[in-house]
């Protein structure tokens, strides 16, 4: 009988040692919020257009800490989905074809273009870009600055004259990118 | 000390936890398809397997064996793994929160790795001293990390070759991996131990 009390004892005691150092652990090495969150929105371009069918970067930040895809971000490009992939460590995947921009234009990345003769000067698409690419004032007429547009297409509704329209940029050696997928490979059995 | 370097020697290639004495396959299958996810279940495997070993030895030495209670070991030994492991997994989160999330599942599952719990009631049933058993727990998990990390080199190769279809993804794996045994089988008699 005491060897049963013995061996209760024992084992209860290490355990309470071991569940006060967990305990303490818990505390000492508390981790505040979830940190990938703050590196996903880190890694957003910040237009907050919510093409990604989230009220802005952040919400999508949270949602892809959680598993959403993360090729929603039309205009981060494949340039951010390559960023997240790495932070995540998963696969790169293509730009999701429903928030691939303009996909009428075809693929690869657009900017906003004002059509100058026809623009009024009334600064609503100046008040809708998130990322002040639009250069104007009143009764002037605007103008992209092209470096600055993420193509979001956000100035496009606005616009009451219907100037601006999204073109998509040629391709140069400085941003062409490798597409593998295009070239045909048969799998041989 | 060159009894420690070969035992040393001898528990990371000629007595290899995974390849010879067949522990630990669970996470060698599960976490060796990325080899970023198997460096750092590396890490976290060695630096377990070190911490349990020496703290089980402390256990059966000081508590268990004085008291006539060694019945107890496996027991206390599973608590000693599951609370290393604990500890661990809030270290791993606090420090590197991406690991946390590549390692996912498995990082709460070295508890369960049998390779942990076998160092340590190998390490009893050798008599292995203090020095021996954190040499022998060291080791054990430098094999385990050293055939991991080679194996998840491999199939990250393997992704990408032409791999006959009945032969396709797990079962390609396991062939690798027997053939991987064979080839350890190779350093046998090289430490006599």
């Amino acid at each position: 009988m005491i060897n049963i009390l013995i061996a209760i004892l024992v084992l209860g005691t290490i355990a309470a040692l071991f569940g006060a150092l967990l305990g303490y652990a818990s505390v000492r090495f508390h981790v505040v919020g979830d940190p990938i969150v703050e590196q996903l929105d880190a890694l957003l371009p910040q237009t907050q257009c919510g093409q990604c069918g989230y009220p802005g970067c952040k919400p999508y930040a949270q949602a892809v800490a959680n598993g959403e895809a993360i090729n929603k971000c039309a205009p981060g490009g494949e340039e951010t989905i390559k960023k997240i992939a790495d932070l995540l460590g998963v696969d790169v995947e293509p730009i999701d074809e429903n928030h691939e921009q303009n996909s009428s234009l075809g693929n690869g990345p657009t900017v906003a273009f004002i059509i100058e003769e026809d623009c009024i000067g009334c600064t609503k698409c100046i008040q809708a870009c998130p990322v002040d690419a639009i250069l104007g004032a009143a009764k002037q007429m605007h103008t992209i600055l092209i470096d600055e547009c993420t193509g979001c297409d956000l100035c496009v509704a606005p616009c009451p004259v219907d100037c601006i329209e999204m073109r998509v940029i040629p391709e140069t050696i400085q941003n062409w990118q490798w597409d593998l997928n295009k070239i045909a490979v048969k799998q041989l059995n | 000390m060159t009894d420690y370097i070969l035992l040393l020697i001898g528990t990371v290639l000629v007595n290899n936890f995974v390849l010879v004495q067949f522990l630990g396959l669970c996470p060698f299958m599960g976490v060796s398809s990325r080899t970023e996810t198997a460096i750092g279940m590396s890490f976290a495997t060695t630096f377990v397997m070190t911490l349990a070993s020496l703290l089980s030895y402390l256990v059966t030495t000081y508590i268990l064996t004085p008291l006539n209670l060694e019945y107890l070991t496996t027991m206390s030994f599973i608590l000693v793994i599951a609370v290393v492991v604990q500890f661990t997994e809030m270290v791993v989160h606090k420090t590197s929160a991406n690991l946390y999330r590549l390692l996912g599942i498995f990082l709460p599952l070295i508890t369960t790795n049998c390779a942990v719990l076998g160092v340590a009631l190998l390490n009893l049933r050798l008599e292995h001293n203090f020095f021996e058993s954190i040499i022998y727990g060291f080791g054990a998990a430098a094999g385990f990390s050293l055939v991991l990390v080679m194996f998840s080199a491999m199939r990250e190769k393997l992704a990408n070759a032409d791999v006959p279809s009945p032969f396709q993804g797990a079962a390609i794996a396991m062939i690798t991996a027997g053939l991987m045994s064979l080839a350890f089988m190779g350093f046998s008699g090289l430490v006599k131990l």
